[in-house]
């Protein structure tokens, strides 16, 4: 650290000096002949703050006005000891000082300063970002209009059980706050508007308290179920000396092993899905890491289990004979035991449910079906957000995280399997296999609908790409469904645990461009070809994240699902008109995207970000993307506007 | 646009939604019931042509009413449908008497289509677009579609 070039004064004691030695004028005497600090006049009605006078004016010689040694710079110290590898951020006054020591002491590395065009953007490229790299990343927001724009993004990741570090800039003390808007931009609690969907958060007073604070949020983040943090760094904390006598230090970070389930519990369910004859394994959002993927191939093939994948994550090679997602209905409805892994809905994908004027559900499943649960998500739930749906009674609840947990349930299950028990299994799987294969068929049939069709079908477009990318190192980094009817699911080769990274969580929209920039930015030391299938509607929300991308030369294949509509809406509005006896052909009103037509390519290329179409003969597209590729290739983001079909 | 469940349920579970099970049959005519009672039920059953009545609809009236209705936002402009929104229903729509029952009484997701919205003569016309539809190209010898999904491919 530099040398200070003057006494730091803590900016509060400074006032409080520039108090005293006030009061001491007033009653005269020895004390008036003090030196005594100039303080700027209170601007009246009409006068500007910064007056021509109060510029040229001489500043005093007892007023500090530099420091080499800023808390923001300890509290980057502390992030960096975190691991950050990025911040995202739109420029705030409330972490000015944080952002000038990103940029400045930190040398803008480790983090490295994301540049965003909005606070939502910025959050979900954290989101998108965390379920690549599998840590978070941190988001810099501005205090109360920062945090309002940020909190459907931080609404997502929350639903989507994925760790975003928000740090917040605030100003606590009302006398440390310009007059204006300042005091539009702090707030007494800040993190109340968000904290229904956020795991922890809190309001650090001293550097010391920040720095246990910052280290407890990356561990409880990181701790399953995973979810947003959020810590307020005060402005004055931020811009304030750190003394010179501190004795600052990080406390070491440790996380949490994940909550492996009861041992009891774990055999139990062992026990009854050995003896099913019908067992399915239900995967949603089971797996987090790498290692998640081989645990899952291991059971399914211990039991010879069929396993349907709600692909919330990338859970389950799509190729692997055991894989009949397909079939989901069918297997659900005849199955005697159902394992659900991390599933967020498991009420819902054992009913069925009729939106129709009068609601109505029942069970898919037999009576007899035993439901077995394993979630973290029993470990933490929270009352006012309604995102843990239904109650589900289940016969075997194990609250705990589920990859951690496979472990000993794969052990229990190979401890309780008998020899005659493995022949029956194995003579399962061979009919398994067989459907899979079945299954496979199919789905080139399915795909062969609508192949010419213009605007062009989801599956060509989807097989279009995929004959691009098969051969490279690719991670697909948006949704499939239901936008994409999920035919990369059905089409393409899922093996990697990076290759999918499922939905928003809480299916808001605004979320997918973003995401994929954070994922791709993961992505990219990695070598990986980003690709993300990009809504229209939803990247209306937020288009300036392609700047964000082109800015920073994240390497990201944008192929466009442009249908020139918010279809999903379309829908509801189609079964409102017909409910109400008026009929459909008014029901573009309000849902759809043209009269004029966006022009994505257009939008994309003001960027800086190449870009072709729209495109919509399906012959049209192979080249487009190929060329598009070779732009990626080369570390750049590129785009193809593709008009398509709805769905 | 994903903003919800697909019209309110799970992901996947629209697959082959085209099913007429029992359960569901009976739910939706009970529901019907008892919401515009018996006497409109009867009108609506009477207003199905019978099954066996051949159809002549002008299909390229029925293609514009198609996009018109908005059938193409669930079943694709083809009628080749999504496994998560609507079942495929061409080239080669099922019989005329079933097509408009499932039509004026839907028993899975579909918005109901009475005869107040859609007449039997549109719904003909519509029909008959739907058996003009070219039958695809054989999926196994589009070169896109050989692989990965084979089982030869499988790892």
């Amino acid at each position: 650290m530099g040398k200070q070039k003057r006494t730091p004064i803590d900016r509060r004691d400074f006032l409080k000096s520039a108090a005293v030695t006030s009061v001491a004028a007033m009653v005269g005497g020895e004390a008036s002949a003090m030196p005594t600090a100039k303080v700027a006049p209170t601007p009246g009605n009409g006068t500007h703050l910064m007056s021509r006078a109060a510029e040229i004016g001489d500043p005093s010689d007892a007023e500090i006005l530099t420091t080499d040694r800023p808390g923001s710079d300890f509290m980057l110290d502390v992030l960096k000891s975190l691991g950050m590898e990025y911040v995202a951020a739109n420029p705030g006054s409330s972490f000015r000082g944080l952002h000038e020591s990103v940029i400045n002491y930190g040398q803008n590395r480790s983090p490295e300063l994301i540049t965003c065009c909005h606070e939502e953007s910025a959050v979900a490229i954290a989101h998108g970002y965390a379920k690549i790299a599998g840590k978070p990343m941190a988001v810099f927001a501005h205090s109360t209009v920062g945090l309002q724009h940020a909190a459907m993004a931080i609404f997502n990741a929350y639903c989507d059980r994925v760790p975003v570090y928000i740090v917040l800039g605030n100003t606590i003390d009302e006398t440390m706050r310009r007059p204006g808007v300042e005091w539009d931009h702090s707030v007494q609690d800040a993190a109340a508007m968000v904290r229904d969907y956020i795991k922890w958060d809190d309001l650090p007073i001293s550097l010391t308290h920040f720095a246990e604070s910052a280290v407890r949020a990356y561990k409880i983040a990181m701790t399953p179920p995973m979810m947003p943090v959020l810590l307020v760094a005060d402005s004055d904390l931020q811009e304030r000396p750190v003394p010179s006598d501190s004795s600052l230090r990080i406390p070491k970070l440790t996380l949490a092993a994940p909550p492996q389930g009861d041992s009891g519990a774990v055999s139990e369910a062992a026990k009854l899905v050995l003896a099913a004859e019908n067992p399915v394994i239900v995967v949603d959002r089971a797996t987090r890491t790498a290692e998640g993927i081989p645990l899952l191939i291991d059971l399914a093939e211990t039991l010879q289990a069929p396993v349907l994948d709600l692909a919330g994550r990338m859970n389950f090679p799509t190729l692997h004979p055991l894989n009949h997602s397909a079939r989901g209905r069918e297997l659900v409805s005849t199955a005697d035991v159902i394992l659900g892994l991390e599933v967020t809905d498991f009420w819902g994908t054992v009913h069925s449910y009729r939106d129709q004027l009068q609601r109505t559900s029942q069970p898919i499943i037999d009576k007899n079906t035993r439901l077995i649960s394993v979630t973290a998500n029993d470990l933490y739930v929270k009352g006012n957000y309604q995102d843990f749906q239904r109650y589900t009674e289940v016969d075997v609840a194990i609250a705990a995280d589920a990859q951690a947990t496979l472990p000993s349930l794969i052990e229990a299950v190979k401890r309780q399997l008998t020899a005659d028990r493995r022949r029956a299994l194995e003579d399962r799987g061979k009919r398994l296999a067989q459907s899979h294969d079945e299954i496979m068929e199919q789905v080139r049939v399915d795909a062969s609908y609508g192949w010419d069709a213009s605007p062009i079908s989801t599956a060509r477009l989807s097989a279009e790409l995929w004959a691009q990318i098969k051969g490279k190192d690719w991670s697909l980094v948006s949704d499939v469904a239901p936008g994409m009817s999920n035919w990369p699911l059905r089409l393409w080769v899922f093996d990697k645990h990076y290759q999918f990274i499922g939905g928003a969580g809480g299916y808001g929209v605004g979320y997918g461009a973003p995401a994929a920039v954070g994922a791709a930015l993961a992505n990219r030391q990695h070598g990986r070809l980003s690709v993300n299938i990009q809504c229209d509607g939803d990247l209306m929300y937020a288009p300036g994240v392609l700047w964000t991308a082109a800015h920073h030369h994240i390497p990201l294949l944008n192929i466009m699902h442009n249908n020139r509509a918010y279809h999903q809406e379309v829908m509801h509005l189609q079964r409102m008109g017909n409910r109400h006896n008026r009929g459909v052909d008014r029901a573009w009103i309000g849902t759809t995207m043209n009269h004029p037509d966006i022009d994505f390519a257009k939008l994309a290329q003001s960027m800086g970000v190449h870009a072709e179409g729209p495109i919509a003969d399906p012959k049209e597209l192979g080249p487009a993307i190929g060329r598009a590729i070779e732009v990626v290739e080369r570390g750049e983001s590129a785009l193809v506007d593709v008009i398509t079909q709805p769905r | 646009m994903i903003r919800a469940y697909i019209l309110g349920v799970g992901r996947w579970r629209h697959g082959n939604s085209s099913g007429f099970s029992r359960q569901a049959l009976f739910l939706a005519v009970s529901a019907f019931l008892a919401l515009v009672g018996t006497k409109a039920r009867a009108q609506e059953i009477e207003s199905i042509p019978k099954p066996e009545a051949p159809i002549h609809g002008d299909a390229k009236n029925g293609k514009r009413l198609y996009d018109a209705y908005g059938c193409y936002e669930c079943h694709g402009g083809q009628g080749q449908g999504s496994p998560l929104s609507g079942s495929r229903i061409a080239p080669e729509p099922t019989h005329f008497g079933s097509f408009v029952r499932y039509i004026r009484m839907p028993s899975g997701q579909m918005p109901p289509y009475t005869s107040r919205v859609t007449t039997d003569a549109e719904l003909t016309d519509i029909y008959s677009f739907l058996q003009s539809i070219p039958h695809p190209p054989d999926g196994k010898k589009i070169p896109l579609l050989a692989t990965p999904a084979g089982p030869e491919k499988r790892k």
